[in-house]
C-alpha cells in the first residue's frame, strides 16, 4: 500500500507540482527578445510581478473570467438538469438494458473530440442539415454558428457524461428497500424523490457539476470553434497573449489565477455542500 | 436450522468478504499500473527519438503549396518531406519562438515575424553559396525586403501579395449600388457596412495585417505607435464592428467560395483562390479582389531556416529546388500569389500573367506600402485593442 501512495504522490509532483511551478516562475519573469521569449528569473531572482499587476489592472481580464463562470455555471446548470433524469432513467432501467444505455452514454468518446466538435460546424452552419430541415419547414434560416448558443450546445454536449456517470454510480447503489420503506410510510413520489433519492445521490451531484464546472471554465477550443467574437473567455484571453502577443509572462499569469480561482471555488462549493447536507441529517 | 447448512452459509460469507478484499487489491494495482504505463508513454514521447533517414520538415501556409513540386523534389533527391501547415503567423511564431519546433523549412511574412524571428536569433542565415538559383530572384523585390533583413542574409522570397477586399461584386452591389467597389470605404464607412452587413462580412483575425491597413486609411503613417493614432483606428473599428459576422484567420477562402460571405478583409491570393473555386463549383458566384487606392499593403512570404533545424542540407537543398522558374511557376499557377523569379513568366498561365491584383503594375506598386517593425509595447498595445475589438466593448 505503501508502495502504490508513494506512486500516486510522484505522479501529482511530477504531473501537477512541477507544471505549476513552471508556470509560476514564467509568471513571475520578463518578456524579452529570445528563444523562448522571457528573461529567466533565476539566477538572481529577478522577480517581475508586472504580469499579474497587468491581469489585476486592466479590466479586460476580469471580464473574460467573469464571463468565463458565467458561461461554465450556466453549461453546468443545464447539465445537470438534462444528466440526472437520464441518469435516474438509467438507473431504475431494468439491468439488462442498463450497459447498453451506459454505453450509449460513452459511446461518442470513442471517436476524436475536435471531429464531434467539427460535425456540429456541419449541423449549424447557415446551410448545415439543422436549417436545410428548417428551410424545408418553410421556415426562414436562423443564424445558429458562431453564436452564443452554438457555443453551449457544444460545452453542454462534450461534457454531459462526465454529468451522467458520476450520478449513476451513485443512484444505481441507492438502496430500493429505503425507497419502498418512504412509500409505505405514504409518501407520495415526488416526496419519496425530494426527501430520499435526491439527498443521496447529492456527492454524485456535486462531483458531476465539478467535472462539468472546472474545465468548462478554461474552455478553448469549444468558443474558438463556434462560439462568436464577443464570447471572449479566459481561455481564449490566455490563448491570445501566449500566441498573439507572444507575452508568456502574461499568459501564465492569467493560468495561474485561473488555477488559483478553480481551487478555491470548488473547495468552497464542497464546503457549502457539506454543511447543507450535515444540517439536514442533523 | 442443520448445523451443516449455518456451516455453508458462514463459508460463502466470508468467500464473499474474501473476494471483496482481493477486489479493493486489483483495483488499487490496476491504478497503480496504468499510472505507470501513462508516465512511461509520456517519457517515450519527451524523449526525441531521432530518426537517421533523409528527412525535410517543412512548416508552410495552408494552401500555398504546388502538391506536384513536393513529389518532384522527393523523387529527386530522395528526401522523405513531412509537410506541415498554420493559418496564421502567431502559430508559427509561438512554435519558433518556444525553440525545438522540429521543423527545416519556415515561411514567415517578413513583417512582424521574420524580422522578429531574426531578431531573437531563430533564423539560421542562409549559405547563399549552396543555393545556385538564388540568381533568379528579382533584385527590386528582394531589396523591399530589406527594411526587415538588411543584406538579405536570413530569407529568400517565397510569394508575394497584399492585403486588401474580397467581394461577391453582384450581392454587394445590389446592397449598396452607390458604395465605392475600389475604396477601403466600403468596409470601413458605417453606413456601407450596415447596408452590406446582412449579406456576411468576414474580418481577417489579424491585428498586425488589419491595424496597418487601417491607419493608412485614415490617411496616418502605416507604423504609427502614436496612442491617439491607435485610438482613432479603435473608433473606425469599434464602428463597423456590429455589423462584422465573423472573424476568421483561414477559412475565408472557402466562405467567400461558397458565398457564405459577401466581404472579407483578405490576402490577396487567398481571394483570387477562392475565386477559382467558385468558378469551378458553377454556383454563379463570382469572388473578386479589390487592393482598395488609399494604399494595401505588401507582404512577401519568406523562406527561412530555423537555428535550431536539424536537416539544414536538404532545408537548402529545397530553397534551392523551389527557386527554379519552372518550379515557381507551377507554384503560382496553383495557389496564384506572384513570386519573385522573373524566369518564371513565360511558363506562368496567360490569364494570371493578365491579372494586375496578381501581378500589379508599377502606378499599383507605388500605392502598396510595406511595414517596418513594431516595438513590443507598442504591438501589446494592438493586441489588448484587437481583443477589445473583438469582444465588442
Amino acid at each position: 500500500m505503501i508502495a502504490v501512495l508513494a506512486i500516486v504522490w510522484a505522479w501529482l509532483l511530477v504531473l501537477l507540482v512541477l507544471p505549476t511551478l513552471i508556470v509560476l516562475k514564467i509568471a513571475l519573469s520578463y518578456p524579452a527578445d529570445s528563444v523562448p521569449p522571457y528573461a529567466p528569473m533565476l539566477p538572481g531572482l529577478h522577480v517581475s510581478t508586472d504580469a499579474f499587476a497587468l491581469i489585476l489592472s486592466d479590466p479586460l481580464y476580469a471580464q473574460a473570467l467573469l464571463l468565463s463562470l458565467k458561461v461554465a455555471g450556466l453549461s453546468t446548470a443545464i447539465c445537470l438538469l438534462a444528466g440526472y433524469p437520464m441518469a435516474l432513467a438509467i438507473a431504475r432501467s431494468p439491468e439488462r438494458w442498463r450497459n447498453l444505455l451506459l454505453m450509449l452514454v460513452m459511446l461518442p468518446f470513442w471517436t476524436g473530440f475536435l471531429m464531434r466538435i467539427n460535425a456540429w460546424i456541419g449541423l449549424l452552419q447557415d446551410d448545415g442539415w439543422i436549417n436545410t430541415i428548417i428551410v424545408m419547414l418553410g421556415l426562414s434560416p436562423l443564424r445558429l454558428l458562431y453564436t452564443d448558443v452554438a457555443m453551449y450546445i457544444g460545452i453542454v454536449y462534450t461534457y454531459l457524461p462526465f454529468m451522467v456517470l458520476p450520478i449513476y454510480a451513485r443512484l444505481s447503489q441507492l438502496d430500493g428497500r429505503l425507497l419502498e420503506a418512504a412509500a409505505d410510510l405514504g409518501a407520495p413520489p415526488w416526496q419519496v424523490f425530494g426527501a430520499v433519492t435526491l439527498p443521496l445521490s447529492l456527492p454524485g451531484v456535486w462531483a458531476g457539476v465539478l467535472l462539468v464546472f472546472i474545465p468548462a471554465a478554461g474552455e478553448f477550443v469549444i468558443p474558438e470553434l463556434l462560439g462568436g467574437p464577443q464570447a471572449q473567455l479566459i481561455g481564449r484571453m490566455l490563448w491570445q497573449e501566449f500566441f498573439q502577443n507572444g507575452d508568456w509572462p502574461t499568459a501564465s499569469a492569467i493560468a495561474c489565477a485561473l488555477l488559483a480561482l478553480l481551487l478555491l471555488l470548488p473547495a468552497a462549493l464542497l464546503r457549502v455542500g457539506r454543511t447543507t447536507l450535515s444540517r439536514r441529517s442533523s | 436450522m442443520p448445523a451443516g447448512e449455518s456451516n455453508v452459509a458462514r463459508s460463502h460469507c466470508e468467500e464473499r468478504r474474501h473476494q471483496a478484499v482481493s477486489t479493493r487489491t486489483h483495483i488499487w494495482l490496476l491504478i497503480a499500473s496504468s499510472l505507470l504505463a501513462i508516465t512511461a508513454v509520456l517519457v517515450a514521447f519527451v524523449v526525441p527519438a531521432r530518426a537517421q533517414e533523409r528527412v525535410l520538415n517543412i512548416y508552410n501556409w495552408t494552401d500555398y503549396i504546388d502538391p506536384a513540386a513536393l513529389e518532384r523534389f522527393q523523387k529527386e533527391t530522395g528526401i522523405t518531406v513531412h509537410y506541415d501547415v498554420f493559418d496564421s503567423l502567431e502559430t508559427l511564431e509561438a512554435k519558433l519562438l518556444a525553440g525545438h519546433s522540429g521543423y527545416d523549412v519556415v515561411v514567415p511574412s517578413n513583417e512582424p515575424t521574420f524580422s522578429r524571428l531574426i531578431k531573437v536569433g531563430a533564423l539560421a542565415p542562409i549559405d547563399r553559396a549552396r543555393v545556385p538559383n538564388w540568381k533568379n530572384l528579382d533584385p527590386g523585390l528582394m531589396r523591399k525586403v530589406e527594411s526587415s533583413d538588411p543584406g538579405n542574409r536570413y530569407g529568400a522570397i517565397y510569394l508575394w501579395g497584399t492585403t486588401g477586399i474580397g467581394l461577391i461584386p453582384d450581392r454587394v452591389k445590389r446592397l449598396a449600388p452607390d458604395a465605392p467597389m475600389d475604396s477601403w470605404d466600403l468596409l470601413f464607412k458605417q453606413e456601407n457596412a450596415k447596408r452590406i452587413a446582412p449579406c456576411g462580412i468576414t474580418m481577417m483575425d489579424s491585428a498586425i495585417d488589419v491595424i496597418p491597413g487601417v491607419l493608412k486609411y485614415l490617411g496616418k503613417n502605416p507604423d504609427s505607435t502614436d496612442p491617439t493614432d491607435l485610438a482613432a483606428v479603435e473608433r473606425t473599428l469599434m464602428g463597423i464592428r456590429r455589423y462584422i459576422r465573423s472573424f476568421a484567420s483561414g477559412g475565408t477562402l472557402e466562405a467567400l467560395a461558397a458565398g457564405q460571405t459577401c466581404l472579407a478583409l483578405d490576402y490577396s491570393g487567398d481571394v483570387i483562390q477562392a475565386g477559382a473555386r467558385a468558378a469551378e463549383a458553377k454556383h454563379g458566384i463570382t469572388v473578386r479582389y479589390v487592393a482598395p487606392k488609399e494604399g494595401a499593403q505588401l507582404g512577401f512570404d519568406m523562406l527561412a531556416i530555423p537555428t535550431d533545424a536539424e536537416h539544414k542540407d536538404a532545408a537548402l537543398m529545397f530553397i534551392d529546388f523551389v527557386l527554379q522558374p519552372e518550379v515557381m511557376a507551377g507554384i503560382t499557377n496553383t495557389v496564384r500569389y506572384a513570386n519573385a523569379v522573373p524566369a518564371s513568366r513565360p511558363m506562368i498561365r496567360p490569364e494570371l500573367l493578365a491579372d494586375t491584383n496578381i501581378f500589379p503594375t508599377p502606378e499599383q506598386m507605388a500605392a502598396f506600402f510595406t511595414i517596418g517593425p513594431v516595438p513590443q509595447a507598442a504591438a501589446r498595445e494592438r493586441t489588448r485593442m484587437w481583443a477589445r475589438f473583438k469582444a465588442g466593448h
